[in-house]
């Protein structure tokens, strides 16, 4: 097990022993490499296939929450209640011709989907799971999140510029300024929980919540840092609220309006990964990740929660998340760029700072109310 | 004398920039006729510089069917069914006005009942018109839920229309000399039904959409219409009254029985939709008339007979959800066919005014504006 | 304001105007050059006040070789509404504009102008609004022919 250092409050260490495929595949990387490299190409096979399902069965729960909260039942017909309805899409998908528009940087055009779903991709390997399902354990897990989604916009922004249309270059640049001034409000909400609790590594920070999750065992900073992190990763994956670059502006699609086929797929599937990265984003930072829900004292009530394995457990607050981000898409009408760039720079930029300046002095002071250890 | 035809190709055309303001980096955009935000088949041209709008050149005439020219050929009733099809949101106010204008010039009475029923399905068709503004408004700023909770509220009214009148949405009911078919008897149960279920739903609404702050920023001081540029750009209807203007002509010009209900004129101060309120003013409407509607015969005219107009021109107009609509039948007093009819119908006069109020504005705000202006295309293009 | 002292006012206004009583409601009727200048005063003064042109149309009178414009006027601060009708020979329909007056009074022209053919002086933007701009012929014309069109069977 790897050693983190730590300067926040609390222990870093937990209870749970926690195993990583590339510790794994490390140890044996001098006697056993070929086995080092089957874990890893298992590793990667089983990312790919996670993107796969993932991207099946969250875009028929949008269908079905949508439908659900329009009072309306959804897809219904392909397979009981609809549940192969996107296999169906997705067969569709990839039988759909491939245009290329005439003019297009055709080898951008190509990479920029690519480019979209291995910013995703990447992000999956360092998500703890549960204790002993994470693909690899980065000590700067935090900061190569942030770092790696600045990969994301690489794809908008390369999609946008090899379409030719004015259309497209327009979408995806207003598409690529939201994202990169939402990143600057959340990176301030994310760095609160690093504050807390010292460690930038990912399965560090879920082991430090075993006595109480950041949201409520930070007084008052951590909700704030959640609700800041909500309302900046909703603009981060361009969902409603903050939708214009897809919605009516320009008139098109934004960025991949001339795209079509797999290539679109491909889009598609990175934006509602996407939507489940930050929601698991959220869950492990916020909401304890793979640590079950513990009251201090309550011994057999936590001898309860414990029966639920860790990985539901993490699966469930992603789920809920999740959830969270399809309620206000399809409640909330959407901003305008003017007003959604208004609220970034004037409303949460600020809020954010003095948030961290205060979790800086309440970490520096020793002002915190909750039980540690 | 000075008489300049000119065409929609000059006016676009990059040699305009020599003779005119239009700068270099002015360009044009298309919105329409096919655009997931249009309400119909309208061809907004504008002219832009970067995100603000500089110019709006509305090109409409997609729908455009001929109906002027067709009622030369009709009898009055026949022209009943052509009202339907304008502004199809209120149908039976377009029905309404035709009928009121030829009873006027034909001097045909009608009796208390025909008159109550007239009044009540008006108004149920008013509320019915606005949630659905309702819920396009949210749709067009990227709400997407409200839209089916007003179609869901719109069909209960529905139903209780298709019982009596046996249409949804091209009601052909409200005929010169009375009613097409004499209310089911059923439907006072029915509209009570509606009267119950609407007026909750009203605050759940405002509590959803028209009082969420996104809504609101979307469209506070966007857009905005003072009142006598809406006056000269000849706005009636929720629009005019939205400006500032009190002209309503239930209260102005009364007709049917609105003298013995009740309600007030819903006037707003700075170009605000009005249409919320109206909803409730309307249900208090239906509710004070629903429990009295007298006895009465349906008809006062036999169905088969020709309704002759004298010679002369007659004008009638009525307020629909939308606004004023006019009817002017002119009649040579020969046959039982008019010689010119002519709709001066709301939308078409409420369309012009996005040219006044849209230069300044960024596309996203031209949206929420044609939205406000609660545009229905055949009724402009007739 | 009833009819017995509006007539009187507009007549004041515009002495040549003649009163019509085949309207329904108050109506004069005025020579075309003589229109520009009773509906500037119908508009601005304010015992009459109309502020609202409501309709514009005209009415095609093909034996007797003319047209019929038509405009409803309406004054939301008396509450009275006055049709004002003025006649344009068919052979050469020209009537000047009133945009100046009541900007709505731009498109309601226009759309006389693409469906009747009435052309109108000092029109800033004379263009059809309905029909295409090459298209030929005025539609609500009494004789316009249009190989699409049908006979009702009898």
């Amino acid at each position: 097990m790897t050693e983190i250092a730590h300067a926040g409050i609390g222990k870093a260490a937990s209870s749970y022993a926690v195993w990583t495929v590339a510790d794994r595949a490390g140890g044996l990387l001098e006697q056993h490499a070929w086995l080092s490299a089957g874990y890893i190409v298992v590793a990667m096979a089983a990312i790919l296939g996670m993107i796969a399902v993932l991207g099946v069965v969250l875009i028929y729960l949008e269908r079905k929450v949508s439908a659900h909260f329009q009072c309306r039942l959804g897809p219904m017909r392909v397979g009981p209640h609809g549940i192969f309805q996107t296999v169906a899409d997705t067969l569709k998908l990839f039988l759909k011709e491939d245009t290329v528009p005439v003019g297009a940087d055709s080898l951008l055009h190509l990479l920029a989907p690519f480019l979209s779903v291995a910013a995703v991709a990447l992000i999956l390997c360092v998500l703890p799971y549960s204790p002993n399902l994470q693909i690899a354990d980065v000590n700067i897990g935090v900061l190569f999140v942030g770092a790696v989604s600045g990969l994301g916009v690489m794809g908008i922004l390369v999609g946008g510029w090899s379409s030719n249309s004015k259309w497209s270059l327009i979408g995806a640049m207003r598409g690529a300024a939201q994202i990169v001034s939402y990143e600057v409000s959340a990176t301030l909400a994310l760095l609160v929980v690093v504050l807390l609790s010292g460690t930038l590594s990912l399965s560090g920070i879920v082991q430090s919540q075993e006595a109480g999750w950041w949201i409520w065992r930070a007084p008052g900073v951590g909700l704030l840092a959640f609700v800041m992190f909500i309302i900046s990763s909703s603009a981060e994956i361009n969902r409603t609220p903050f939708d214009i670059a897809e919605g009516e502006s320009e008139l098109a699609a934004g960025f991949h309006t001339e795209y079509s086929g797999l290539r679109f797929a491909f889009f598609f599937l990175a934006e509602f990964i996407n939507m489940f990265i930050v929601s698991a984003l959220a869950a492990t930072l916020f909401l304890g990740g793979w640590m079950p829900f513990h009251i201090g004292g309550l011994e057999g009530f936590n001898g309860v929660m414990d029966l639920v394995p860790p990985g539901a457990w993490f699966f469930a607050k992603t789920a809920a998340m999740i959830f969270l981000f399809m309620w206000f898409r399809w409640t909330f009408p959407r901003l305008r760029i003017d007003q959604l760039m208004r609220l970034e720079w004037k409303v949460l930029l600020p809020v954010g700072l003095v948030n961290l300046v205060v979790t800086a002095a309440m970490v520096l002071l020793g002002l915190y109310f909750f039980p540690v250890g | 004398m000075s008489v300049q035809i000119t065409t929609l190709e000059e006016l676009t055309s990059p040699s305009r920039a020599a003779s005119s303001s239009l700068s270099i980096q002015e360009y044009f955009l298309n919105m329409g006729p096919q655009h997931p935000i249009a309400h119909g088949s309208l061809r907004l041209l504008l002219v832009l510089d970067g995100e603000i709008v500089r110019e709006v050149i509305p090109v409409p005439g997609f729908v455009h069917r001929g109906i002027e020219k067709m009622c030369e050929h009709l009898t009055c009733r026949q022209i009943v069914h052509l009202t339907d099809r304008m502004d199809y949101l209120s149908a039976l106010s377009n029905n309404w006005c035709l009928s009121r204008t030829v009873e006027r010039a034909a001097g045909i009475e009608t009796n208390e009942r025909i008159e109550t029923v007239r009044t009540i399905v008006a108004e149920l068709q008013r509320v019915q018109s606005h949630a659905l503004w309702w819920g396009v408004l949210g749709m067009d700023l990227g709400a997407l839920t409200p839209f089916l909770y007003a179609f869901r509220d719109r069909e209960i009214i529905s139903t209780a229309f298709e019982e009596t009148i046996g249409a949804r949405l091209t009601m052909n009911y409200i005929q010169p000399g009375g009613l097409m078919f004499d209310i089911h008897p059923g439907f006072v149960a029915r509209v009570k039904e509606v009267l119950a279920h609407m007026r909750p739903i009203l605050d759940e609404y405002d509590a959803l959409l028209s009082g969420n702050v996104i809504l609101q920023e979307r469209l506070r001081n966007v857009g905005v219409l003072p009142a006598e540029k809406a006056l000269a750009m000849g706005c009636t209807g929720p629009v005019l009254r939205g400006s500032g203007v009190a002209l309503d002509l239930r209260k102005a010009e009364p007709y049917g029985v609105y003298e013995k209900a009740a309600f007030d004129v819903v006037v707003g101060t700075v170009g605000d939709c009005v249409r919320m309120e109206e909803m409730r003013q309307s249900l208090g409407i239906v509710e004070q008339l629903i429990d009295s509607i007298p006895a009465g015969p349906h008809m006062t005219v036999k169905p088969a007979a020709k309704i002759k107009l004298p010679a002369g021109m007659h004008y009638g107009q009525i307020e629909t959800p939308r606004g004023i609509l006019g009817t002017l039948i002119v009649s040579d007093g020969k046959s039982d066919k008019p010689w010119r009819v002519h709709f001066r119908t709301p939308n078409y006069n409420n369309l012009w005014a996005v040219t006044a109020i849209a230069p300044g504005c960024k596309i996203a705000d031209i949206i929420a504006i044609q939205a406000s202006l609660d545009l229905v295309i055949p009724d402009i293009d007739r | 304001m009833g009819e017995e002292t509006l007539i009187p006012r507009v007549l004041a206004a515009e002495p040549s105007a003649k009163v019509r009583d085949d309207a329904g409601g108050p109506s004069v009727e005025v020579a075309p050059d003589r229109l520009f200048g009773l509906m500037q005063c119908l508009r601005d003064r304010p015992d009459l006040a109309f502020d609202m042109l409501m309709a514009h149309t005209a009415v095609d009178w093909l034996e007797q070789g003319r047209f019929e414009l038509v405009y409803i006027l309406y004054s939301t601060v008396h509450g009275h509404g006055l049709t004002v009708c003025a006649s344009v020979p068919r052979d050469k329909p020209v009537a000047p504009t009133l945009s100046g007056l009541w900007p709505i009074a731009h498109w309601q022209e226009r759309e006389v102008f693409d469906l009747m053919g009435v052309l109108y002086d000092g029109h800033p933007d004379l263009r059809r609004v309905f029909l295409e701009d090459d298209w030929q012929g005025y539609p609500l014309r009494k004789d316009y022919q249009d190989s699409d069109m049908l006979e009702l069977p009898q």
